[in-house]
């Protein structure tokens, strides 16, 4: 790996939230029992032809103007021909050479393009695997058949597994944000496939490339292309060559299987699509399109910083969007905690969650922010507030009901503290001999007396400074 | 009434309306004369002559080629793959016809996916022509034109893609129509090649042309290439071409490839033409000659593409297999006949990265050529006439070896299919007791006028409407 690049380029297939599908008038419900949302044109029946649904199209100009792509006055559509049983009529409509979208940029990514198509049936193969090797039979469900996809293409620009995944949540957010589509990756309506190369760093020539399908979560999309980044590091190592195919990343066993190599790849013989109209974008599609368009997540993260919070956590509440919507629920409330103050307690929160997402723990946004306002003004410790914290995890309820039950209110002021400084200093005789000789690093073992004896309930800022004049050093 | 049989559809339509016969009358003696058809015309009849509609074409029966959609009913297109399908849904203009109160008599015969000039691609057994039985009726709507020609059909619809409609009502002695790309809807009609499928009416005259025009065109938000008609069809009933100026092609006018007595019932039509008011001019359409290899590019290309869906997976015909390649391979090999597999293979062929630039982007640009041709003729002239057809009808089975010589039955007629104009075929007379067809074609949506001219034609030529059936 000492010396090698990866360079890697995604695809991103995004199922939109449009009422009805691509090309015909049947809902996109999931969860349907099977073929039960079906028509003569999505079964791909004798005679039926697609009629373009104009919602799509406004969804892609929708990413098209999130991403900062051009937007094709006129783009056409294509047919994709090949053959195999989840696609009905023989060939996917897709666009090809003039797609709605070119170029544009995502954080540090750019975009290639954005292009409308309509999606495949889904295949379900029976038997123990739930793969098509080994099946004993496979049957066709053509309920998501026809259901309108945005295919986002980025370029070659990313370089390791763990920024493509922080990428794609950062592009999930701003989908999710746009209201495009559910972005869910379990549904499959958000769906990734990598481009893999490695190349000597610092070399502007790109490698041989793979292309690593349908990866399914965050988690195995960085473990995938983890692993054929390790995998292509150890042939090249070897002097081996890295053969151009398609392979599938088994998250259960890690394993990386070829799908089909270069010579087995299909000829889709694309020639536009007679049956449908050019698409041709009007001043009024555009201007409805902009209207549409809410915070993104780096409008937000610019607001964020405005707010004064610190680059990280401005990133951190942007790019991940469930957190920063939980803040931003918080912060109305408004209960007098600085908007970091409020931040830090937000990621904190997100952090104590398996699924990161604030909102589907018990603790309310009116909840975080007391709990915030309440250690801002230092009414409870930092520590006593991580106690609240866990109990409101737990078991939801109120920060002040949580703080008056368990006694976790600060212990402040001369009169609560400065007895227990003194027990503390005359208990540890030595380490008030080396504090008066202006030797403070001991003055832990002193604060951890005192924090004991309060339960974590006392501020060490003010602990440190009853020591001080306790000992006459002013 | 002496025998209802004689009428045309408009003539029936308004005996109808002014009560002088039962419609099921008219409903029951097609149907009888469908069961009695010996010229396998009809794919399929109903058990029971169908019940008569309402409206302005309330009880006219209507003979349908095999390749609309027809709910309930067998839609074969030709094909054994589709042998026994029954759609869900019926197709647009069909629905059209029945919304104005027609009701559909039969499922006529044709060329498989409306490949052919002789209907002797169908898988159902060729069609025999009325005017002589051991010769093809032409084709793709063989059965169409065969069925309103030997009377056992009031009007029929075809589709016509490179001259479907055209050349087979030549070859029978009858009117038939290509309306202008778009003005029928194709929804639900069983593609053979999208950017040049187009319905329209097979008929005894022009007026019936006419009618069945009027109530099948119409802009259908289920067909997004569909557009309709900017005016309402009427009922010609011009008898005079004054001022009328007719083009006649030099390339096509030499009269190499063409019969001589297509050529000489052609040059006694512009005789008439004249005698009409109208001036004949010669015009130069240089591309024209390649429009055929062209069409033999683009037509199959995207045939290649729309049957792809006959699978095996979802409907119609499956040879099962152990695997998937092997499932696909045998239906389809099985499914579709010699020319259909012939052309799937030349489309995938001009299809295949490498040669796209060469053959498909080829034809393409000698398409726009075409209809930029015919564009600037039709901004000096009002029609482009030519004969329908190089030939009269052939006999069975004279040029199904060799697919070229059949090809090039579409001379005439495939330059006005790739532009996209419409164009009409009318009997010219006879040669050698066999029917010879006259095309009349004009620019884009220019319907009215051309069936205007067709009937003035059609008047001055005066061609017996019924030799067929006393002949046979």
């Amino acid at each position: 790996m000492a010396g090698l690049e990866p360079v890697i380029g995604l695809e991103i297939h995004v199922q939109l939230r449009t009422r009805t599908k691509m090309f015909c008038g049947c809902p996109t419900e999931f969860g349907a029992p099977p073929n039960t949302l079906t028509c003569p044109v999505c079964l791909g029946l004798p005679g039926a032809l697609p009629v373009a649904n104009a919602e799509a199209i406004h969804y892609g100009l929708m990413i098209g103007m999130a991403l900062g792509s051009e937007l094709a006055p006129r783009s056409i559509f294509h047919r994709k021909n090949y053959f195999y049983p989840d696609l009905a009529k023989g060939y996917q409509i897709s666009q090809y050479d003039q797609p709605l979208c070119l170029g544009g940029q995502l954080g540090d990514v750019e975009i290639h393009r954005v292009h409308l198509e309509d999606d495949a049936a889904k295949l379900n193969h029976a038997g123990a695997s739930g793969r098509i090797h080994g099946a004993d039979a496979s049957v066709v469900d053509f309920n998501r058949g026809g259901t309108p996809l945005a295919e986002i293409v980025t370029e070659p620009s990313l370089h390791s597994a763990r920024q493509a995944a922080e990428w794609l949540r950062l592009l999930r957010t701003t989908l999710r944000q746009l209201g495009v589509s559910d972005v869910n990756m379990e549904e499959g309506s958000l769906r990734c496939d990598a481009n893999i190369s490695l190349r000597p760093a610092g070399s502007g020539e790109l490698g041989t490339k793979t292309e690593l399908k349908n990866m399914n979560s965050f988690r195995f999309i960085e473990r995938g292309i983890d692993a054929e980044i390790a995998r292509q590091a150890a042939l090249i190592e070897a002097g081996e060559p890295v053969l151009q195919e398609t392979l599938h990343f088994d998250p259960r066993s890690g394993s990386l299987t070829s799908l089909r190599s270069k010579e087995e790849a299909h000829d889709y013989r694309y020639f536009p699509e007679p049956d449908l109209a050019p698409v041709v974008i009007t001043d009024e599609m555009l201007e409805r399109a902009r209207q549409a368009l809410p915070e993104l997540p780096l409008e937000r993260e610019q607001r964020l910083l405005g707010l004064g919070l610190n680059a990280e956590s401005a990133r951190l509440l942007s790019w991940h969007g469930e957190t920063g919507a939980f803040f931003d629920e918080a912060l109305e409330v408004d209960d007098g905690a600085s908007p970091q103050a409020l931040a830090n307690w937000t990621t904190e929160l997100a952090g104590r969650l398996d699924s990161g997402d604030p909102a589907e723990s018990k603790v309310t946004p009116q909840a975080l922010s007391s709990l915030a306002a309440m250690v801002d003004s230092g009414k409870v410790t930092q520590g006593a507030g991580k106690q609240v914290l866990d109990r409101l995890v737990a078991d939801g309820g109120e920060p002040e009901a949580i703080v008056a039950e368990e006694e976790l209110e600060a212990v402040g002021g001369a009169d609560e503290l400065a007895p227990i400084v003194r027990a503390a200093l005359e208990a540890n005789p030595d380490v008030a001999e080396k504090l008066k000789g202006g030797d403070m690093k001991p003055i832990g073992v002193i604060v951890g007396y005192v924090m004991k004896e309060t339960r974590g309930r006392a501020d060490g800022g003010e602990v440190t400074a009853l020591v001080r004049s306790e000992l006459g050093l002013g | 009434m002496s025998d209802i049989g004689e009428l045309t559809a408009v003539q029936a339509a308004e005996a109808i309306a002014g009560g002088e016969f039962d419609p099921a009358d008219l409903a029951a003696h097609y149907h009888q004369a469908a069961a009695v058809d010996d010229l396998n015309a009809f794919t399929w009849t109903p058990d029971e002559p169908p019940a008569p509609g309402e409206g302005p074409l309330g009880g006219l029966p209507v003979a349908v080629k095999d390749l609309f959609c027809t709910e309930g009913i067998p839609s074969q297109s030709g094909s054994k793959i589709l042998e026994g399908y029954r759609p869900p849904y019926t197709a647009t203009a069909v629905g059209n016809l029945q919304q104005a109160g027609a009701s559909i008599q039969g499922k006529t015969n044709q060329d498989e996916f409306a490949m052919g000039s002789s209907n002797e691609n169908s898988a159902y057994g060729p069609v025999l022509n009325p005017w002589d039985r051991t010769r093809v009726p032409g084709g793709s709507s063989g059965g169409s034109a065969a069925a309103v020609a030997a009377g056992s059909a009031l009007w029929a619809l075809g589709t016509d893609t490179g001259g479907s409609i055209r050349q087979p009502a030549a070859l029978c002695g009858i009117v038939g129509l290509k309306p202008t790309y778009g003005a029928v809807s194709r929804y639900g009609m069983i593609a053979f090649a999208s950017s040049l499928d187009q319905a329209g009416p097979l008929t005894r005259d022009v007026r019936d042309a006419a009618l069945c025009l009027r109530h099948m065109a119409g802009r259908d938000r289920a067909d997004a290439t569909s557009v309709g008609l900017p005016e309402e069809i009427e009922l010609p009933n011009a008898e005079r071409l004054d001022g009328i100026r007719l083009a006649v092609p030099e390339e096509f006018a030499g009269g190499e490839g063409i019969e001589p007595g297509v050529l000489a019932a052609f040059e006694a039509s512009l005789e008439k033409a004249k005698e009409l008011g109208a001036t004949v001019e010669s015009c130069s359409l240089p591309t024209a000659p390649y429009a055929l290899s062209a069409y033999y590019v683009l037509a199959p290309a995207e045939a290649s593409s729309n049957l792809a869906r006959y699978d095996g997976v979802r409907y119609g015909m499956r040879v099962d297999e152990d695997a998937l390649v092997p499932m696909y391979t045998h239906t389809r090999h099985d499914g579709f006949g010699p020319e259909v597999r012939r052309r799937i293979l030349i489309g995938t062929y001009a299809l295949s990265s490498g040669y796209y630039d060469a053959y498909y982007g080829r034809a393409q640009r000698v398409r726009t050529l075409v209809a930029r041709e015919l564009d600037g003729v039709f901004s000096q002239a009002d029609f482009i006439v030519t004969p329908t057809s190089p030939n009269v009808a052939f006999e069975l089975g004279s040029k199904t070896a060799d697919p070229l010589a059949m090809y090039l039955n579409d001379l005439f007629t495939v330059p006005f299919s790739l532009a996209g104009v419409p164009a009409i075929s009318i009997p010219a007379g006879l040669s050698e007791g066999l029917p010879v067809g006259l095309q009349i074609a004009g620019p884009a949506f220019s319907e009215n006028r051309i069936l205007q001219a067709a009937h003035a034609m059609e008047k001055a030529i005066g061609f017996d409407q019924s030799p067929a059936r006393t002949a046979a």
